[in-house]
């Protein structure tokens, strides 16, 4: 019975047409100005940047004002990735951390460079290296990365509310 | 006011990478008919089915109850389906109980299934989303930063992450039904594993599977007349939180710890190290083994890790952890949890075989998904509640 | 059986297309339903929600839901993947287990991201059926032609379904298609999908509704008149379409059975029928007659958002008995090709 079938094969497509959002609109300008422009809950105060899909979560509310945060940031927990992943064009090892921005109260998910994976460490301050201006779309990938400043670490307690 | 309901029937299939001998439909209707074999049933005598799976796009179906209604011989009755992410196998669980415990029906079969093979986990996983910066690689990179936390919060030593998976797929050797057997884990040998997401070793992460897992729930009197073991569902719990905000403490959710509180107080229990037989925890991870004994209740704060160095989660220890090897021996997603839910009913029920620890008078299940905000319970016991 | 009612109701305007993303659609309509009911968040003791992920084509896109419920401190909350409608039915199941003694249900769906028609083709038998892709609007159309064929249903009474729902859909705000057309009219219309015209089909849309059930006393200080859930079931059928009834529905008649339809008289039925021809299938297995309303919100032909057009039909059927309109009321939903799976409930006034 070796000529049972026993799996077929059936592509499946389908197109979808994602939207950002009024709330996120803002900020995805911001990231085509080359500024990280998050938003302020109008109940609990807190910033998000990015802000997300326009909410604050904890408060269930939509976020309210546009709120510019720095560049620099603190690296608050990472990850390194050894696993050749689909669709990933980024070459393993590389760190994926959470960096929570100077004047923002969430972190945010970006790539860390510029350092030996074995040398980034929790508390580690960076900034972002920018994609050359005529690349940029409205998207948070026009940051590369970000890399070390080679500022002191931040002070655990500092960020470990964040964990 | 809630009405008694036990489990009387429980069955799984084998577990394995790819199940290319059956349809999804078989791989369903395989482990419906053992339990349905153990509850001394047959389709016709089930009222409602609930079933639970995680994202249709695992396997390419859009709400594939609809199309299973055959194989499950279900025309006519209700079907019901819930889906909660990676708790989906134990929420589903506790809807099917309500179905029982709300008095609206006495014998209720539930199923939990994921065929991964049939499609493409990876893809349907973590399907590519504008805007955003894609630097995740897969449910590992979300929740290694969440264990470097833990790590640097309680300071717990780089082996403990090892110990527990050698453990577990120690214990899943005594398991006919896992995924894995692999006999040969040494402590030494698992700590030379490579590291695929710092600090997550390979051998701590789970396999990708095909399996099912389903159980008859039925009603006191149903259950009284069944002549067969019988675990009876002494609490239920549930409770979600928000992905992301700021300030949220990822590695004791809070809505895990309310869910243990509120379980805990349902069921009566009050110490649960020390009421506790025989513990079935989502461990995908081996680090949350000890994450997931703190924030339940079993260890205090920043300890958990100790009670997996001092060997109180081995098969033969004060809290039997996962005996059947856990998620990180099977992890058929959308059956998972469940699995860990029969598999506390099945040591309550001493129909646990090899695996099976001395007279479990009481047994606790548990589920969670999403990025650690979803969370299913609860804990069975030989006598009534 | 504890005593459970439909206290409050909110839904968004039906939308041929939005740009917002599904939580920010979501919040408004939540704070709505919690407004009309005059109950606080932390009052609701389960929150349970319907949606579809290949609706929205991302995994786990019901996640983000929870992020418009103010879920802080952390709430008990479940999702089904199916119509909000069925998400009621487990609140009602909860309550019934007498755990909580309120609730808060949602469906939503964004129809637009994808061709709806399209994806409801992965509903099919992914090894013979869904790889010749026919569409919903064929799969609709090989049922229409059986029913014409075999005489149980006429082109003129479709039509007639078409011209009495989007008339009545003239006074429902919340509709997407609405206008007064005539039979001649709606019958010399081009066909889409033969024998179906463009009108005999539903109009998708991206919506939301959301409802609040109480149980007893809870209720009743809730609500002045709540609509009183007195029976709810639902049945399934086989979707074989090869080896299935393609005139009859008999989870339907099975469902309106074990719900009690029968036993007296409804004024109201709000049915989440579809296509034209399916609305006359149903109307017969519910067994409903002449003193019937069918539709009077103009039903799933003039706004049928995806995941929430069921609970809709909930909503319509509890607010007549809540402004007093009506006593005793019938809400449907369905799921699946030719109406695959039905929900009944009917719900009564004090
Ligand atoms: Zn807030």
């Amino acid at each position: 019975m070796s000529d049972d079938v026993l799996r077929i094969r059936t592509p499946i497509g389908i197109k979808y047409q994602y939207s950002a959002g009024p709330r996120v609109s803002s900020h995805l300008h911001g990231l085509m100005d080359g500024r990280f422009v998050g938003k302020r809950c109008p109940t609990c105060h807190l910033v998000y940047m990015p802000p997300r899909n326009g909410t604050c979560a904890k408060c269930g509310c939509l976020l309210g004002e546009d709120v510019e945060v720095g560049q620099r940031g603190t690296i608050t927990t990472f990850c390194i990735v050894n696993v050749p992943f689909l669709g990933q064009t980024i070459k393993i090892p590389y760190v994926a951390a959470t960096i929570l921005l100077d004047g923002a109260d969430m972190g945010m998910s970006h790539l860390i460079q510029e350092v030996e994976a074995a040398d980034v460490r929790m508390g580690m301050r960076v900034e972002p290296v920018w994609r050359p201006r005529d690349e940029w779309q409205p998207s948070m990938e026009n940051v590369l990365y970000f890399r070390p400043t080679g500022e002191p670490d931040a002070a655990f307690e500092s960020y470990a509310g964040q964990l | 006011m809630a009405e008694r309901c036990a489990v009387i029937g429980v069955g799984q299939t084998h577990h394995t990478s790819c199940r290319a001998d059956v349809s999804i439909a078989g791989l369903v209707r395989e482990a419906v008919d053992r339990a349905l074999v153990s509850a001394h049933m047959t389709m016709a005598d089930i009222d409602a089915i609930v079933i639970g799976k995680a994202p249709d796009m695992l396997e390419g179906v859009m709400m594939p109850e609809l199309w299973l209604v055959d194989a499950l011989a279900a025309a006519g009755k209700p079907v019901f389906r819930v889906h909660t992410a990676g708790s989906v196998g134990g929420s589903t669980a506790i809807v099917a109980a309500q179905h029982v415990m709300s008095g609206v029906h006495k014998r209720v079969l539930t199923v939990g299934f994921e065929k991964q093979s049939d499609g493409n986990a990876m893809w349907a996983l973590s399907v590519p989303m504008p805007f955003g910066m894609p630097v995740h690689a897969g449910a590992g990179g979300y929740f290694s930063p969440i264990i470097r936390s833990y790590i640097k919060r309680s300071g717990a030593p780089a082996h403990i992450g090892c110990m527990v998976a050698v453990k577990d797929r120690t214990n899943a050797c005594k398991n006919p039904y896992a995924h894995l057997h692999e006999p040969d884990w040494t402590l030494e040998k698992a700590m030379a594993s490579p590291m695929l997401w710092d600090p997550v070793r390979m051998v701590e992460t789970c396999p990708s599977s095909d399996g099912a897992m389903a159980l008859v729930l039925a009603s006191e009197d149903v259950a009284d007349a069944h002549t067969g073991p019988k675990a009876w569902v002494h609490a239920t719990a549930m409770r979600s939180e928000p992905t992301a905000f700021a300030g949220r403490n990822q590695v004791s959710p809070k809505a895990s710890e309310d869910c243990a509180a509120d379980l805990w107080r349902k069921a009566g229990i009050t110490s649960p190290i020390d009421e506790i037989d025989a513990v079935e925890m989502y461990v995908p991870f081996a680090w949350f083994e000890p994450m997931w004994l703190e924030s339940l209740g079993f260890a205090p704060k920043d300890q958990g890790w100790r009670y997996v160095e001092d060997g109180v989660t081995e098969m033969t220890g004060r809290l039997p952890v996962n005996c059947s090897g856990g998620v990180l021996s099977s992890n058929p997603i959308g059956a998972s949890g469940m699995l860990r839910f029969g598999e506390a009913a099945m040591q309550v029920m001493g129909i646990a075989g090899e695996h099976q620890v001395d007279s479990v008078r009481k047994a606790f299940g548990h589920a969670y998904g999403g990025g650690s905000q979803f969370f299913a319970m609860w804990v069975v016991g030989a006598n009534k509640p | 059986m504890r005593d459970v009612a439909i206290i409050a109701s909110a839904q968004a305007i039906n939308a041929a297309t939005t740009t917002a993303t599904p939580v920010e659609m979501l919040i408004p309509v939540v704070n709505q339903v919690l407004e009309n009911a005059g109950i606080a968040r932390a009052d609701i003791g389960f929150w349970c929600h319907g949606s579809c992920d290949y609706m929205t084509g991302q995994p786990f896109s019901f996640v983000s839901a929870v992020d418009a419920l103010g879920a802080w401190p952390p709430i008990i909350e479940s999702h089904v993947e199916a119509d909000g409608a069925f998400a009621l039915y487990e609140a009602w199941i909860k309550i019934q287990t007498g755990e909580v003694d309120t609730a808060l249900v949602f469906g939503n769906g964004r129809s637009s991201s994808g061709d709806i028609n399209r994806i409801l083709t992965l509903q099919l038998d992914p090894y013979v059926v869904g790889p010749l892709w026919p569409d919903d609007r064929s799969i609709a159309a090989l049922q229409a032609r059986a029913c014409l064929e075999s005489g149980v249903v006429t082109e003129r009474a479709m039509a007639e379904v078409a011209m009495r729902n989007h008339h009545n859909a003239i006074s429902n705000p919340y509709a997407l298609r609405r206008g007064d057309h005539t039979i001649d009219e709606l019958m010399a219309a081009a066909r889409v999908a033969d024998p179906l015209r463009e009108l005999d089909c539903p109009a998708h849309a991206d919506g939301v509704t959301a409802v609040i059930i109480a149980a007893g006393d809870r209720a009743r200080s809730l609500a002045k008149r709540p609509a009183w859930i007195r029976g709810i079931d639902h049945r399934i059928e086989s979707q074989n379409l090869g080896n299935r009834s393609m005139t009859t529905l008999p989870s339907a008649a099975a469902a309106a059975h074990k719900a009690g339809v029968g036993s007296d008289k409804i004024d109201v039925a709000e049915l989440h029928a579809p296509y034209t021809h399916q609305e006359l299938l149903l109307t017969s297995a519910l067994g409903l007659g002449e003193s019937t309303s069918i539709n009077p919100s103009g039903g799933a032909l003039c706004a049928n958002p995806m995941m929430s057009a069921g609970l809709a039909r909930f909503a319509e059927a509890a607010a007549r008995i809540m402004n007093g309109s009506a006593d005793r009321t019938l809400g449907h939903a369905s799921s699946g090709p030719w109406m695959q799976q039905n929900l009944v409930c009917v719900l009564e006034g004090e």
